[in-house]
């Protein structure tokens, strides 16, 4: 009985939820839509004469967040995805009037804002027929059981129709409230594809089309080129000043110590052992600096054993307890393991330096063509990517290999960090 | 004695051959690459090797796999690896096995001659020779136990000797004290940390470094 009971909870659940989205969707859909593409296009005819200049990026802000909203919702009812095509806005804007005709032209430049306009356009019609269709299917048999159950007698005389059915007797009224249990039964085994068909339609509608794709590629491209560039040059110029000013320097005064030893060999022993012991230590010391210069380059685990080893062995360095799960079938790339490496390391300083965690564990796993490294500790949270902190940089430096950093920190802790580069191994 | 050297550089190669020569080491062969040193251990059967980390073709941890792999065939074999790095990781895996005999030095420690003959003769003789990075890598991650805490500066000393592997005698020369001081120092720091007593230098060498060692605190 219970059984009975829980699936038909499910059912009446299941079809109010279905019937709401689908009302929801067809409101806004018929209310926001067609608002907004009235404004627009009125705003849009005003800058002709001025006005509009003004209006115009508040107008298409408006419908770029409706746009938005629809996507969201694209996403999480029905799990279709629509890309967010708007190219960003410049961040060094002039304000005041300027700015604003700036902006404008900005928008009115975007193909995206075109693509919205032609969506609001669909929406308001097809789109909307489609989202009240997924509602209409469970709120149009609630009419024909009406009709059954007694309302049939009002139109005793003048017989209604429901869908292709006359009612005008108990008969005729029952023979409805049948038809609306075959379409509730229909609106439970197809309302949910139909509202996905509302979002594939709007998702041909707004997303972005090959070129904007390419575009937006390209424009990504550009910038972390730029980036990669910036980055290799500090990192080169770090390189010649820790040189310069490190081993170059040690063996400069051993050439020097040298020298003298050759000087004072014969005439004062004593003294040259003593420079001689110097000059020792200025190669040890040379040594040691070269080291660490080599470590900061490319660490010595990392081109002896891969990524994984590499780790383990930078956890054993740190000062806290700190757990390695490797899970990788492979080898990545050179330079993918290198930034991963590099990443992996960053993130701990991070750790160590400002969560006082006393325990860190790092989890490196590889499915579908993804490298997934999780940093977690055990400190006091409260880590951003924004605000010149390291983790930007990284950010930064990771997108060279369309490599994306997330980051969750609440205040109090943990923090777990997430790196992903997508990457083939071999 | 005779030994095996397995390194790929020309100057270091040469100048490793002719330090072991001069200290009475009969240089069987003096190979460049992985596969040639695994067949010297096969075919030579050294006394002891004397094998960096890294060699040709692969250029990876060469060295070091050829020496696991042949002391996985003659346990206790005597292996002293060089390595221009040194890596926890890495001593583990030498140790792994706690059958003494390994070395595991920063090329570096070439520069003192009679120190780097006397690690070799050591691990040749079935004992031990950590290099002190190794040793203070292992101290550096140990800050809040409080064993280690409580030993004295002068024992704390002692234990970092004692864990690269060094004999009472040699620790003794080292600190200017009597074999008699070494030997009262070495048992209190066995008391405090709770490990067992052993007559063995090595077993002994080999419990304080799985000591520092144990599961990162």
């Amino acid at each position: 009985m219970s059984g009975t009971k829980s699936v038909a909870k499910r059912v009446v659940v299941g079809s109010a939820t279905t019937a709401g989205r689908g009302l929801v969707l067809g409101l806004t859909a018929i209310v926001g839509s067609i608002t907004l593409f009235v404004l627009s296009v009125v705003s849009i005819a005003l800058i002709l004469i001025g006005i509009g200049v003004f209006t115009t990026p508040y107008v298409l802000t408006a419908v770029r967040m409706h746009a938005n909203r629809r996507r969201l919702l694209a996403a999480t009812w029905s799990d279709v995805k629509i890309p967010i095509p708007y190219r960003p806005m410049p961040a060094d804007l002039r304000t005041g009037v300027t700015g604003q005709v700036e902006r404008t032209t900005l928008m009115l430049k975007d193909p995206a804002t075109w693509r919205d306009l032609g969506w609001l356009m669909v929406d308001m019609t097809a789109g909307a027929t489609v989202a009240l269709l997924s509602m209409g299917l469970f709120v149009y048999p609630l009419e024909g059981l009406v009709l059954a159950a007694g309302l049939w007698r009002v139109f005793e005389d003048d017989a209604y129709w429901y869908g292709f059915v006359p009612v005008d007797s108990q008969l005729t009224g029952l023979f409805a409230a049948a038809f609306g249990a075959g379409m509730f039964a229909v609106g439970l085994r197809y309302a949910n594809d139909i509202q996905r068909g509302y979002f594939l339609l709007a998702r041909a509608m707004l997303a972005p089309d090959h070129d904007q794709q390419l575009a937006q590629r390209v424009a990504h491209l550009t910038e972390t080129r730029h980036d990669a560039v910036d980055t290799s040059a500090a990192e080169l110029r770090r390189i010649e000043r820790d040189l310069h000013d490190g081993a170059q320097a040690r063996l400069v005064a051993m050439g020097m110590d040298l020298g003298t030893i050759e000087a004072l060999i014969e005439k004062n022993p004593a003294k040259a052992k003593e420079l001689i012991a110097n000059a020792r230590k200025s190669s040890a010391e040379a040594l040691t600096e070269l080291r660490d210069l080599v470590r900061g380059i490319h660490p010595p685990v990392l081109a002896e054993r891969g990524l994984g080893d590499a780790v383990k062995a930078l956890a054993l360095r740190l000062p806290v307890e700190t757990d390695v799960q490797v899970d990788l079938p492979g080898r990545a790339d050179a330079p993918v393991e290198s930034a991963a490496y590099f990443a992996v390391s960053e993130i701990l300083t991070n750790a160590i330096k400002h969560s006082n965690a006393d325990r860190v564990w790092i989890d490196m796993t590889y499915a579908e063509s993804m490298l997934r490294i999780t940093v977690g500790d055990n400190g006091g949270g409260g880590a951003t990517i924004g605000g010149g902190t390291g983790l930007s940089g990284l950010e930064r430096r990771l997108g060279t290999f369309d490599g994306i950093l997330a980051v969750s920190s609440p205040a109090g802790g943990p923090t777990m960090v997430t790196v992903e580069i997508p990457c083939e191994l071999s | 004695m005779r030994v095996v050297l397995a390194e790929d550089l020309f100057l270091l190669r040469d100048g490793l051959v002719r330090m072991l020569e001069a200290y009475d080491f009969e240089v069987l062969a003096a190979v460049e690459t992985g596969p040639e040193l695994t067949k010297a251990f096969a075919e030579l059967r050294p006394d002891v090797a004397v094998v960096d980390v890294r060699l040709p073709p692969s250029h990876t941890d060469e060295g070091l796999q050829c020496a696991l792999a042949a002391r996985r065939d003659r346990p206790g074999l005597p292996v002293l690896v060089l390595s221009q790095h040194v890596e926890q990781l890495y001593a583990r895996e030498l140790l792994a096995d706690g059958n003494g005999g390994i070395g595991y030095l920063l090329k570096d420690r070439v520069f003192d001659a009679d120190q780097f003959i006397d690690a070799v003769r050591r691990v040749a003789g079935g004992g031990t020779a950590m290099d002190p990075q190794v040793i203070q890598q292992l101290l550096s991650r140990r800050t809040q136990d409080k064993p280690i805490g409580q030993l004295t500066p002068r024992e704390r000393e002692v234990m970092e000797l004692m864990a690269q592997g060094r004999s009472n005698a040699a620790i003794a020369a080292q600190l200017v004290v009597t074999e008699r001081a070494v030997s009262k120092h070495t048992s209190n720091i066995f008391g405090k940390l709770g490990l067992p007593v052993s007559d063995d230098d090595n077993r002994r060498v080999l419990a304080v470094i799985a000591y520092l060692d144990r599961g990162q605190q």
